[in-house]
């Protein structure tokens, strides 16, 4: 599956690479007011208010506005929610008794009842986030679908071993799940995200308490209701909309969480490391920001390498952990490469994203917005040379405008700082080797990608950048079946795949007395 | 090459196999009919046991398709290494008649999960649920050519898809008899990879120091399920000598309970046998065994009117020279023999050509342990019998066969390893 930007039918080749399943003709009409059904929070299969009865508002990033009153989950509530799960894991209670298979079902039952209501939970995911429909629909849902398909797969398949070690004893393994975990989700790809985290910890028989972001509860929220209708047991799944500081911290810091896995920025990363180490020393996966290099060599394919560096950065309004936000660009190819680039991001169409022609919704929140108009004026003061874009694209809502710096260096800041918004930086390089240590020159190391149509260099950079995912002609393609996650302060494990499964087991080593082996 | 099977997605090959299952649950009512009707086996069986085993054995592949791993190797020199798993082609499938629609799960899944393409010949005896299956394979959506499904005879048939230059792998399952003759048709023309299973004569092991009742009980399941017609039925069960009567007893009276009749009818218990080749056979086992000197403690003739039923027959003082204790009966005929001393059952119960399944009672750790590894079995159960899941491989030691089905093991004889290697010019861990 790829993830890809919106309706580019500017050239041909690369439309069929967008894939003509997702095509415009099959997108329904978005309802743009759709109806919210659940707001609180979901705890033991119940929906409930707030231990403070406290609520905050979550907001439409297309108008400012408020869209409805949430449930704010905070330490009290994450108490509940985790006794919950601790219950619903108890020795011999139903969850635990289960037939793994039973398991993989219920995870296939809650895909078919996703899918059942795509076209809804589309409407919903881009009045809160701000993506474009045609996206939410045609690539977030269906992947969301398909990654739970892909865990319910795994559940009964998650085999331990049985190991001829020395001496007369009889050995295995059993893979358990590690029990209550704590998963601390974030805004960008809100629904897709959740079924990140819920696919591999419930197909290993886990149970969750989920914090999901502030900024856009409710998607997961609905999911919920349609986790308690297709039969999971009740606090196996407790999810809690509230804040980083209260009901994140809460979980990071529980005595009784057994792992966490966070999915954020590095600099909370950090902070939920120290709370393990503070607390229960719980297991801790991150998967944290990126500043990722997209190297292209000058014998790639300049159509399709102008049109997947663009779309690299600009997906998502740029709010991707991995966009390829350090174009680097051989030097001969260099201005032709960056003309380009300029002439596809004044192309790129910024407006309501329920228009079907939209390809750039807006910036999530304020703040959000804020800080990538610092960046930009940072850019243009440290010598970055603006070539289109640099501002706000509308009067309301968090618009900022596809934004292109050319000639920039790296140890701008632009060069170095997780932008996270619709902020292109193009740099030069000559040699391969000159450009691998620069592209390795970064506290990250998400992802990267090279295009090049010789075997050798493929090879060669694929396998000296220090990056979780390497892709060659080609950027964000994602698959359940294959892992992502970061070297170096971009991370550590690997969600999705067989990989993923780790995370969220513990290996018990049983080892008995036997009279006399024999192999 | 090319073709929308071979282009498809692993996962969507998965998300068919999916919509099967699903279409098959739609349709448990009809196929559970068509299989009592077609093979006597007892309804309630049918609906409860093969169905739930089919729906369950096609989503458990349809989980696999897309997470069949090859690997990258770190080769000594300057080398990218890695293995493609890719499907083996052209597989020819030649299905039993005892449970007709299992065996075509049991097949059809691990063969389409890994991409293959099938051509399948379902049991002269029992061909209608195979056919049933055929039309829910198409509305699922499996493209055309992908599963072809040729009722026949196994002389014609069977032998033409053994004997296929261009068929690349053969998976049959029925009698040992024939498997000999498929392993030889192989070799004498294409070479084609070969997997069988076969026949068994499987020893079920009670000791002294087991739960009486439930080891009865198991026992009699473990023979007389499915009217004895199991390449896995506990056919020699060796008792230890201080419970020998005991069991006997309580086994006869198991026996004498059964409820033979119409198969769908509520309450019974027992159908017929498959046919009339098979009825004659058993009968004459049956015979043989008065003749050699076992006592027959009850059953030994057919029952009813009309059909082809035979009354759940028990032997005891069964000795490992009989032919009731070394040839595969298939049917309602429990020998019991009797044993005293651990080193001696292992090495009885190991005394055959074949190697299929075996089980043991005891509450003993340590005789559990040790005989579960001594015994040359492809299953072997503790405390139970006929335990099976898709989960878990299933297949024989000797000529009970070869090759492991169900399970992650079965992916491997769906599966032909490519090994790519590409020089590069500097290789780094």
């Amino acid at each position: 599956m790829q993830l890809r930007s919106g309706l580019s039918r500017a050239l041909p080749r690369v439309s069929r690479l967008l894939s003509c399943r997702y095509s415009a003709a099959a997108i329904p009409q978005p309802n743009p007011q759709p109806e919210i059904h659940y707001n609180k929070l979901f705890i033991n299969n119940e929906w409930q208010d707030a231990v403070s009865g406290r609520s905050f508002p979550t907001i439409n990033p297309s108008t400012g506005e408020v869209i409805c009153q949430v449930a704010e989950g905070d330490k009290a509530d994450v108490d509940k929610a985790v006794k919950a799960a601790r219950d619903a894991f108890r020795l011999g209670s139903p969850w635990r008794r289960m037939d793994a298979s039973h398991r993989g079902l219920l995870l296939s039952r809650l895909a078919d009842a996703i899918e059942r209501d795509s076209a809804y939970l589309a409407e919903l995911e881009t009045l809160d986030n701000g993506k474009p429909y045609a996206v939410s629909y045609s690539v977030d849902l269906p992947t969301v679908v398909k990654c739970l398909r892909y865990y319910a797969g795994w559940a009964d398949k998650w085999e331990g071993k049985t190991i001829p070690i020395d001496g007369d004893y009889f050995c295995y393994t059993r893979h358990e799940p590690i029990g209550v975990c704590g998963q601390i989700i974030p805004w960008n790809f809100p629904l897709l995200m959740q079924a990140w985290k819920l696919g591999p910890a419930l197909a290993t028989g886990n149970t969750v308490v989920m914090k999901v972001a502030e900024q856009t509860p409710l998607t997961a929220l609905y999911v919920a209701s349609l986790i308690k209708e297709v039969g999971f047991p009740e606090g196996v799944v407790n999810i809690i909309a509230g804040m980083g500081p209260s009901a994140g911290a809460a979980i990071s810091a529980h005595m009784d969480v057994d792992k966490v896995a966070f999915t954020g920025s590095t600099e909370v990363g950090h902070l939920i490391q120290k709370a393990s180490g503070s607390s229960n020393l719980k297991k801790v996966t991150l998967e944290l920001g990126g500043k990722s290099p997209n190297i292209i060599m000058s014998d790639a394919d300049m159509e399709v390498a102008v049109e997947q560096a663009h779309f690299a950065l600009f997906f998502n309004q740029g709010q991707c952990c991995c966009a390829g936000s350090r174009t680097y660009v051989q030097a001969d190819i260099y201005d032709e490469f960056v003309e380009r680039s300029v002439e596809r991001a004044k192309r790129r169409v910024v407006g309501d994203p329920f228009n079907m022609n939209t390809e750039q919704g807006p910036q999530v929140d304020e703040e959000q917005f804020k800080k990538i108009l610092g960046y930009i004026s940072t850019g243009k003061k440290e010598g970055a040379k603006l070539l289109c874009g640099g501002g706000v694209a509308a009067d309301r809502g968090y618009f900022i405008q596809p934004t292109v710096f050319g000639d920039v260096h790296d140890n701008m800041t632009i060069a170095r700082e997780e932008i996270f918004g619709p902020v292109m930086q193009i740099l030069k390089f000559k040699t391969l080797e000159e450009v691998v240590e620069r592209a390795n020159d970064s506290i990250y190391g998400l992802a990267a990608a090279v295009f090049t149509k010789d075997l050798d260099k493929a090879h060669y950079i694929s396998n000296t950048l220090r990056a979780g995912t390497v892709w060659i002609n080609c950027y964000d393609v994602f698959g359940a079946q294959a892992p992502f996650g970061g070297y170096k302060a971009s991370g550590n494990g690997r969600e999705l795949g067989e990989y993923g499964l780790t995370n969220y087991t513990e290996v018990k080593t049983v080892t008995i007395k036997v009279p006399q082996k024999n192999s | 090459m090319g073709s929308p099977w071979r282009t498809m997605d692993a996962s969507e090959r998965g998300h068919l196999l999916y919509r099967l299952a699903d279409l098959v649950e739609r349709d448990q009512l009809i196929l559970a009919t068509l299989e009592a009707l077609d093979s006597g086996k007892v309804f309630l069986m049918a609906y409860f046991v093969d169905l739930m085993a089919t729906i369950k054995t096609l989503r458990y592949y349809g989980g696999w398709a897309d997470k069949i791993h090859g690997k990258t190797i770190p080769v000594d020199g300057e080398y990218f290494t890695y293995t493609r798993h890719e499907p083996i082609g052209v597989c020819g499938q030649i299905i039993p008649w005892n449970f007709p629609v299992m065996m075509f799960a049991w097949k059809m899944g691990p063969a389409l999960c890994c991409g293959n393409t099938v051509v399948i010949k379902p049991a002269e005896q029992t061909p209608l649920s195979a056919l049933h299956m055929a039309a829910l394979i198409k509305e699922a959506g499996f493209p055309p050519g992908v599963v072809n499904v040729v009722p026949g005879y196994g002389q014609t048939a069977g032998r033409a898809i053994a004997h296929h230059m261009d068929i690349d792998k053969i998976a049959f399952t029925g009698s040992t008899a024939v498997g000999k003759l498929i392993q030889k048709a192989a070799g004498d023309t294409n070479l084609k990879r070969v997997t069988l299973e076969l026949g068994g004569k499987n020893p079920n092991i009670v000791f002294a120091d087991c739960d009486l009742e439930h080891a009865v009980e198991q026992a009699h399941s473990g023979l007389f399920f499915n009217q004895g017609q199991c390449c896995l039925a506990g056919s020699r069960v060796f008792v230890e000598e201080s419970i020998y009567q005991d069991f006997v007893r309580l086994s006869v009276e198991k026996a004498l309970s059964k409820v033979l009749g119409d198969p769908l009818q509520p309450g019974v218990d027992q159908g017929p046998q498959i046919d009339r080749k098979q009825f004659d056979k058993i009968m004459e086992l049956i015979h043989s065994g008065e003749r050699e000197g076992a006592r027959l403690e009850c059953g030994g003739a057919a029952w009813g009117q009309r059909g082809l039923y035979i009354q759940p027959t028990v032997f005891s003082n069964v000795t490992d020279d009989m032919r009731i204790a070394k040839e595969e009966i298939f049917g309602p005929v429990q020998q019991i023999m009797r044993f005293s001393s651990v080193q001696e059952v292992i090495q009885r119960a190991n005394n055959t050509h074949y190697g299929l399944a075996a089980g043991l009672f005891t509450k003993d750790m340590d005789k559990a342990l040790t005989v579960a590894s001594a015994l040359q079995a492809g299953m072997v159960w503790v405390n139970c019998y006929n335990a099976m899941s898709a989960q878990c491989p299933f297949g024989g030691f000797k000529m009970s066969g070869n090759g492991r089905e169900l399970g992650e093991y079965a992916l491997q004889e769906y599966t032909e390893v490519k090994a790519v290697t590409i020089k590069i010019s500097q290789k780094n861990s």
